[in-house]
């Protein structure tokens, strides 16, 4: 288990998060309104979004169905009944000073999230997901002295998440949040772009001694808007908590901001803490019923889930757990992945994918998607290896050309001439004058020293600059040493 | 032209019909009667240009035989709680004294639709929260309804009271008016006249101000049963805009007035004759039941055990409501702003100069009852409460087809009466009508009798749910029955 | 129930409303009255009765998910106290 070692003993990490997810939907949750990203200010707004005297909500359906969709990912129960709460606090960019949201009769209910680290596998409660709407956005740099509103993100329907404080490392808290981007991603309900704030996460944090049952206070760190930045307000919030504690002092439970800059986390300055959101059922708006033909149905006609994805990679392509919830981590890499095995063996296919692929990815700052490499290509390479047509070593020769021109590794092969050597004949030729130009090798091995057999045929490859079959060239020189 | 505004819209719609006048001339006597009254202030905004050109279009309609609404040419009256695209909407108060929207209610639509004339927006009681029609920011509406003395002291009673004086006094036809707790049936008490506050999920909220979401509903006021039951039906329906409104088929609701309720269970309750009810309003109550019986009805003793506790159940749950539903007034995208150094300070000048004293204090009971600690020692318990009431209703109508109680508790007040009254007797007002609000069951207020000072006392019938048509079938009887057609002037005069 | 001075402010805060001393007094007063009046609720056995949290006789009222509005920037902007370059604007927020 994660711990971190104090002066006064080792204390383990209490951590949950709560995840808001923007719902992939043409129009926003209670309005008519465009949901799209990137208008110009205060455009796909309504009289509903700005909160009119006499304008009421009406809910979107498509964001009921994303919501239920989302609960079949975290392998949650569908609720239902549920229906909509005001949580109510004044804000300038919450028009209607109230947030409508779920509370009391959230849509889905208890789940869990597989996730893998060094340390295994383990399943990661969810509490509930509950669907809500967004607010507008305050921009404080453009005019001195005012702050500026912009409502076009308000009213776009939200999924938020909440675990459980099920996680205990920093490494489990990264990894939970790249696996419900997973599959929010793999379902289409959330596109899961953390730096345009379609997915954002808030994190609570507490740590206690090794072998305490109870828990201490926790603090909520806002806004931690990347796997990375998670795992950092993580570390530095546990850190800062057991000082204090060493220190003999003691931690409140208070809301705290991330600075991503500095690494660090600060107190929110707002009443934040101070707020009563008085809650009530919204008049409104009416309960959601769903028929279990309306669930079934959905449940029907899902995509295949990054956990059942790894579970097939595992059994029936042979990968390890690890390297498939890699291979599963997005819905991209995993497309990527499973166009180029097609007629290929998926084992070195996946070793090619993560090793040489995801190595030039990442030197090039590319994804996955504009990888210039096409998945057919990178499995047709992988299948030039298999058939003898090339090395290993010559494949990622060809590798190299294939990422600088995008061409496909036949033709690479055929205009570089870089086709294995598989002529006996010119080998046997070869082999034999580098065994006359190395006699006294030759005697070494007949006196029984079988280690030079490797220098020698490092000789041949080096001598066919690499397109001899290296087992060919093997099993020649054997021939050959037993004539000598 | 005083005798044009007498007339009741059923018999306007036939003379217009018959081409003996015009929109127009209906319009012009409907102004200049308007003009006279203007003491009364019973408007907040005349519309005299837009009224006449509706009445010309109106008029052409007709003459060119093009299909007509169903209320073609009939003068009338909003409530200044229904949003009017183009039209300054204030519901009464300072905080939306400039709102002009850019949008028009689904309710103030339909009856466009149907081909009515619109005079201007009626005085209420500010954000509808009050009964007298004293809390609006425009000033007092006088009851057309005079005392003893025949000054004009009498409050029209709210908060559709402006509708109710301005229909009593013939400044318009028919108006709408929006009941959340009694505010259709009360002032329609208080000034004679008559009006319903349909089913909840009867008619759209859309683009109504909100007071209480989980009660508001819009409903007609005219001077008689079926000139209601005409303007309903084009009210009512289902909108794709208000997800709690009923998507079930409109009647024709004239057609449930047959004339004959013999056999027709209604049902009058005990718990609404508590000692010391007024005797004014004991007496004309027995005179409706007498009535009724004489016209065939089995009258049948009930009981709604709950009824004492829906006064204060409906002030909990209305006021929560309310206090949720006014947080938008902030002086961010509309409204009236008063500036501040921070952004809450800005909250708090612009709100506290925006609203008055009324809704202040019901913005801080509501956000009270709904705070940590409280919320289920009053919300919760409110609303448990409040379906115990709606179960009493439900089965009470297990076994009648009506139910009559008084409208009020009184006749008209004065403002020097009201004046002094603390919060908590103002809202006694409302004892007979929120029940039926909180249940959502359909009631209608008509003028029965007259107090012995000479004032009109009504009364309601109340029915089941959506169930217009038999609220509609009875109160045409006791109508007609009770012959009450006095209008304030000829009172007077 | 006592609504007292520091529940006044409390509230008052909440509902984002600031009166003068003699104001908060009467309030303060009025609300403590309705109080006193509504406790008699507390005389009602509402034990296993569900809240009632709407009449209406509808569920599920839906919409499908089209674009229907919008675009109306000028109005907006038209109807706000202040505004700027479609932005509306507030004092600035802290933080
Ligand atoms: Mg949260
Ligand atoms: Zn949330």
């Amino acid at each position: 288990m994660y711990t971190i070692h104090g002066k006064t003993g080792d204390w383990e990490l209490v951590i949950g998060l709560e995840v808001h997810c923007q719902i992939l939907s043409k129009s926003k949750v209670f309005s008519g309104a465009s949901a799209e990203f990137g208008a110009e200010q205060n455009t796909h707004v309504s009289f509903i979004d700005a909160g009119f005297p006499g304008m009421l909500p009406k809910v979107n359906e498509k964001c009921i169905e994303q919501c239920v969709k989302t609960g079949f990912g975290l392998n949650a129960k569908i609720n239902k009944y549920s229906r909509f709460d005001r949580k109510n606090y004044f804000y300038a960019d919450l028009p209607q000073g109230y947030q409508i949201s779920q509370l009391y009769h959230p849509i889905v209910g208890e789940g869990y999230i597989e996730v893998t680290t060094d340390e295994g596998t383990r399943r990661i409660g969810v509490e509930r997901l509950h669907l809500e709407q967004d607010a507008g956005k305050s921009i404080h740099d453009m005019v001195p002295g005012k702050s500026l509103i912009d409502l076009n993100r308000c009213g776009v329907g939200l999924m938020e998440i909440v675990s459980k404080p099920d996680m205990h490392s920093p490494a489990e808290a990264g990894e939970y949040l790249r696996q419900l981007r997973a599959i929010v991603r793999a379902l289409g309900t959330c596109d899961g772009n953390m730096d345009e704030g379609s997915m954002r996460c808030d994190v609570n944090v507490s740590v206690r001694k090794v072998g305490e049952t109870t828990l201490r206070p926790r603090t909520e760190v806002k806004n931690v808007n990347s796997v990375r930045f998670v795992m950092q307000a993580v570390e530095f919030e546990a850190n800062r908590q057991i000082d204090i504690y060493e220190n003999g002092g003691t931690c409140q439970q208070e809301t705290r901001l991330f600075d991503s800059v500095n690494v660090e986390t600060r107190p929110m300055r707002s009443k934040e803490n101070a707020n009563d959101y008085r809650y009530f059922p919204d008049p409104d708006l009416l309960p959601v019923i769903l028929t279990d033909e309306y669930i079934e149905n959905i449940r029907q006609n899902l995509p295949e889930l990054p956990e059942a994805k790894k579970k097939r990679y595992v059994e029936e392509l042979g990968l390890t757990p690890y390297d498939a919830s890699i291979l599963t981590a997005d819905h991209e890499t995993s497309d990527y992945f499973e166009t180029a095995i097609r007629g290929q063996d998926a084992k070195k296919v996946a070793n090619w994918v993560m090793g040489d692929l995801f190595a030039y990815l990442n030197k090039s700052a590319k994804t996955i998607s504009e990888s210039p490499i096409k998945a057919e290509d990178l499995g047709a390479l992988v299948g030039l290896i298999q058939d003898g047509t090339i090395s290993g070593k010559i494949a990622k020769e060809v590798f190299e050309i294939m990422a600088e021109t995008g061409k496909a590794p036949a033709v690479i092969v055929e205009e570089k001439g870089l086709k294995q050597v598989s002529d006996t004949g010119a080998i046997e030729a070869l082999i034999a004058d580098i065994l006359s130009a190395n006699m006294d090798k030759v005697a070494e091995i007949k006196a029984g020293k079988d280690k030079l057999k490797g220098w020698l045929v490092g000789q041949i490859m080096k001598a066919s600059q690499g397109k001899v079959n290296p087992a060919l060239a093997n099993q020649l020189l054997n021939k050959k040493l037993e004539e000598v | 032209m005083t005798e044009l505004v007498n007339l009741h819209i059923s018999e306007a719609l036939d003379l217009l019909n018959k081409k003996e006048i015009s929109s127009v001339e209906l319009t012009k006597a409907h102004l200049s009667e308007m003009e006279k009254a203007r003491f009364l202030n019973a408007y907040i905004t005349e519309t005299p240009e837009r009224a006449l050109a509706d009445a010309e279009a109106s008029d052409k309609r007709r003459a060119n035989g093009d299909s007509l609404g169903a209320l073609d040419g009939i003068p009338i009256a909003n409530k200044d709680l229904y949003c009017t695209a183009g039209i300054r909407t204030t519901a009464a108060s300072k905080m939306l004294s400039h709102f002009v929207p850019p949008y028009e209610s689904t309710v103030t639509q339909k009856l466009k639709d149907a081909g009515t004339v619109m005079l201007g927006k009626v005085n209420t009681d500010q954000f509808a929260m009050g009964g007298s029609t004293m809390t609006s920011y425009f000033g007092v509406t006088k009851n057309p309804w005079t005392d003893e003395k025949g000054e004009y002291s009498l409050v029209p009673g709210g908060s559709s009271g402006g509708s109710a004086a301005a229909v009593s006094a013939g400044l318009c036809m028919g108006a709408t008016g929006s009941d959340t707790g009694g505010s259709i049936r009360q002032p329609a008490s208080f000034c004679g006249i008559t009006g319903i506050k349909p089913t909840y999920g009867r008619c759209s909220r859309y683009g109504i101000v909100a007071f209480a979401s989980s009660l508001d509903q819009a409903g007609p006021m005219a001077r008689s049963v079926k000139d209601c039951a005409l303007m309903l039906r084009e009210m009512a329906g289902a909108d794709g805009h208000d997800s709690t409104v009923a998507e079930l088929p409109v009647p024709d609701f004239t057609a449930a007035l047959t004339g004959d309720i013999r056999g027709k269970k209604i049902g009058i309750p005990k718990e609404y004759r508590p000692d010391g009810l007024n005797a004014e309003v004991a007496r004309v109550w027995d005179k409706g039941i007498q009535l009724l019986q004489d016209a065939g009805a089995e009258i049948v003793d009930i009981s709604l055990p709950h009824t004492k506790y829906a006064l204060p159940v409906y002030y909990i749950v209305a006021c929560a409501e309310a206090s949720s539903n006014l947080s938008r007034y902030d002086g961010v995208r509309y409204t009236e702003r008063v500036s501040g150094h921070t952004l809450d300070e800005m909250y708090e000048n612009t709100r506290t100069d925006g609203f008055g004293p009324e809704v202040i204090r019901r913005i801080l009971l509501g956000t009270f009852v709904l705070s940590a600690g409280f919320y289920d020692a009053y919300y919760t318990r409110a609303q448990r409460v409040r379906r115990l009431i709606y179960e009493d209703f439900k089965k009470a109508f297990e076994t009648v087809d009506a139910i009559v109680v008084p409208a009020a508790p009184t006749p008209a007040l004065s403002y020097e009466a009201m004046k002094n009254m603390s919060p908590v007797d103002t809202y006694l007002g409302d004892v007979f009508t929120t029940p039926s609000s909180l249940a959502g069951v359909p009631s209608l207020s008509l003028p029965v009798g007259l107090s012995n000072t000479g004032l009109p006392i009504g009364l309601q019938i109340i029915g089941k749910h959506f169930d217009e048509n038999t609220v509609f079938q009875v109160g045409d009887v006791l109508e007609k029955a009770a012959g009450f057609n006095l209008m304030p002037h000829r009172v007077k005069g | 129930m006592s609504f007292n001075e520091q529940t006044i402010k409390t509230i008052a805060n909440l509902a984002r409303l600031k009166f003068p001393k003699e104001d908060e007094a009467k309030f303060m007063a009025d609300i403590d009255s309705i109080l006193n009046w509504v406790e008699q609720l507390k005389g009602v056995d509402v034990t296993g009765i569900e809240p009632l949290v709407s009449v209406s006789p509808r569920e599920n009222a839906i919409r499908s998910d089209v674009v229907t509005e919008g675009n109306i920037q000028s109005e907006l902007m038209a109807n706000a106290p202040e505004s700027v370059q479609g932005f509306y604007e507030v004092p600035r927020m802290v933080e």
